[in-house]
């Protein structure tokens, strides 16, 4: 294995992912193979981490497997993953609020394809309800991560692993068939060691991995049959996602200073709008991006405070509308929000965009 | 163990096994070194009872959990504590792949032919004939299927090491399954492969019989059709 430090190569998204996992400490990747992601599992047999940095990798017999592996490695304070696409995804919300209810750190990459059902294996971002609301049963919400480049996913595992770690809660890397497929060069990091079983234990005291002779047992449940104490438990639940709310909002701008009207969009998404944006510019159309990095929680009160200065709002998404949703919700003014997207695998073109926005802004 | 109340019925087998694998974690000297799985279903609160760590998996995936957790944590003694419905029904994917990856993992399997939690409805080792509030006329194989002898079918797996069926209805067969227990978790340390020690198990209240009624039918019914003694030994020489 390459052991250089701060490698610029080229890689797609779903490779890079593989080589971020392996430099940044990942003890163990639980995996099932399916289009368009199959590459991450498939890169990581070929770089053999468990003869270099230990890293555990296995191919499970089904999505449900792997993510209750990653909900028990979890548990006993490993930095583990999980990767998949839509369909696969779907099948592991069992595992993911199984987590979310014990307080279970992990990562869950969704490289999402168009649906609903076996779907397509083209491109979407039609998983945003899904990754942003929780997924599966009752009250809950991931960190929801929207990379737009190769160096984001790469990036964002890291990230993932250290906000997962920071609030024992799953998080969630939403990215595509458009960015896990495509190549571009990105920078790798420096190669972050394993942490040992003594850092483990002091680090993380609730780890579930053998009880020593000095501290209580560790167990981890999301059961509770008394509803005062399960209430009192998700209010505490409740208060840590108020938390993440209030310290992990990212996104990024280009172009608001002086703009009418302001495109919103993630993933590739955004990547496609920036183009459009940068086509409308040349023809005199004053439009910004804002880009929402972490789909949950949400950028709400940046949203806000834009949309009492713009005069139009172009949602731009690859699915019916989702993310729309949340910028209705954010704003409380009569700024009229649009919405753009293409469905069932189908990618926008920037003309489309273009031809899109000029016609609402009578161009 | 601890110095809790059990929530189980008099007469239950889990208690009894219970105390067998608290037994021997305590003679193994392991208990700083153990990571129980405890499933859904009856034995949901096992970690109420045994004083080591725990991670309480979704129902069925137990075994998906310990092959996590003993290829993170190789020298840990990793064992699931499952029923029927969990292993045999709803989990039977991850238990066979758990078993046939050669996982060093002990599965303890109780089988007791009813789901006890959800109160007393057919499970996949229900008997032909059994009623239970699922099939109340009896277990008939048009409408119901046959009941799964899933640990013949782990015996046949190129992953395991250790295959056994014992019960816990007498004393002499208790001294038994507690030997099976130990060479099961000696076989996981060691990484021999994986083991599956089922116990075939009372539930007086949802057979709805005294816990002696329930000792004899399971003499008299249980055992017949799901045999006693080592199905597969490899670590014999």
């Amino acid at each position: 294995m390459d052991k250089n430090k701060n490698d610029v190569i080229l890689l797609k998204g779903n490779e890079a992912v593989a080589h971020a996992a392996v430099r940044c400490g990942c003890d163990g990747f639980f995996g099932y193979p399916i289009t368009p992601q199959s590459e991450i599992i498939e890169t990581l047999s070929e770089l053999r981490p468990w003869e270099t940095t230990g890293m555990v990798v296995l191919q499970a017999e089904s999505e449900l497997a792997s993510i209750n592996m990653v909900y028990a490695g979890g548990a006993s304070g490993k930095r583990v993953m999980t990767t998949s696409s839509s369909p696969g995804v779907a099948l592991m919300q069992e595992g993911i609020t199984y987590m979310a209810g014990a307080e279970i750190p992990g990562l869950i990459v969704n490289v999402s394809r168009g649906g609903p059902g076996l779907g397509t294996i083209q491109p979407s971002q039609s998983d945003y309800i899904q990754a942003t609301r929780g997924g599966g049963n009752g009250d809950y919400n991931n960190i929801v991560l929207a990379p737009w480049n190769v160096q984001e996913m790469a990036d964002f595992v890291d990230l993932g692993f250290e906000l997962a770690f920071k609030y024992r809660n799953p998080v969630i890397m939403l990215s595509d068939g458009v960015i896990g497929q495509m190549m571009e060069s990105v920078r790798l990091g420096d190669y972050k060691p394993r942490k040992t079983e003594e850092e483990i234990r002091r680090l993380y005291p609730w780890a579930a991995c053998g009880r020593t002779i000095d501290r209580r047992p560790n167990i981890f449940t999301s059961l509770d049959l008394d509803s005062g104490s399960m209430e009192r438990r998700n209010l505490a639940l409740q208060a840590k996602f108020q938390a993440m709310c209030d310290n992990e909002v990212r996104f990024e701008t280009t172009d608001i200073d002086d703009c009418d009207s302001l495109i919103v969009a993630f993933g590739s998404a955004a990547r496609i709008a920036n183009k459009a944006m940068q086509v409308l510019r040349a023809e005199g159309v004053r439009v910004g991006l804002f880009r929402p990095i972490t789909l949950w929680p949400f950028p709400e009160k940046e949203i806000r405070e834009l949309s009492t200065r713009v005069k139009r709002i172009y949602c731009v998404e690859i699915n019916a509308g989702q993310m729309i949703d949340d910028i209705r919700l954010a704003t409380d003014n009569p700024c009229p929000i649009y919405h753009y997207g293409r469905l069932g695998g189908m990618v926008p073109t920037p003309d489309e965009i273009v031809r899109f926005i000029k016609e609402k802004e009578c161009v | 163990m601890n110095d809790t109340p059990m929530h189980y019925c008099p007469g239950c087998s889990h208690g009894v096994v219970h105390k067998l694998i608290a037994e021997v974690i305590e003679e193994m000297g392991m208990t700083d070194r153990t990571i129980g799985i405890s499933p859904v279903g009856c034995a949901v609160f096992a970690y109420n009872y045994l004083d080591i760590d725990w991670v309480e998996a979704a129902h069925g995936r137990a075994p998906a959990c310990a092959s996590a957790l003993k290829r993170l944590w190789p020298d840990r003694l990793v064992f699931t504590y499952q029923g029927d419905g969990d292993l045999a029904c709803i989990g039977t994917g991850e238990t066979i792949h758990a078993l046939n990856r050669g996982e060093h993992i002990t599965i303890i399997f109780i089988n007791n032919a009813i789901y006890g939690m959800t109160g007393g409805q057919m499970a996949p080792t229900t008997l032909m004939g059994m009623k239970t509030s699922t099939c109340p006329y009896g277990r008939q194989s048009d409408l119901h299927g046959f009941p799964l002898k899933i640990t013949e079918l782990a015996a046949q797996l190129e992953g395991t090491a250790y295959v056994t069926r014992q019960t816990v209805h007498t004393v002499a067969a208790i001294r038994k399954a507690k030997k099976a227990i130990r060479k099961a978790f000696e076989n996981s340390i060691h990484g021999q492969g994986s083991s599956l020690v089922e116990v075939v198990s009372t539930c007086s209240a949802g057979w709805k019989m005294t816990p002696r009624q329930a000792n004899k039918w399971l003499e008299e019914n249980m055992v017949p059709y799901y045999p006693l003694g080592d199905l597969k030994d490899t670590t014999q020489s």
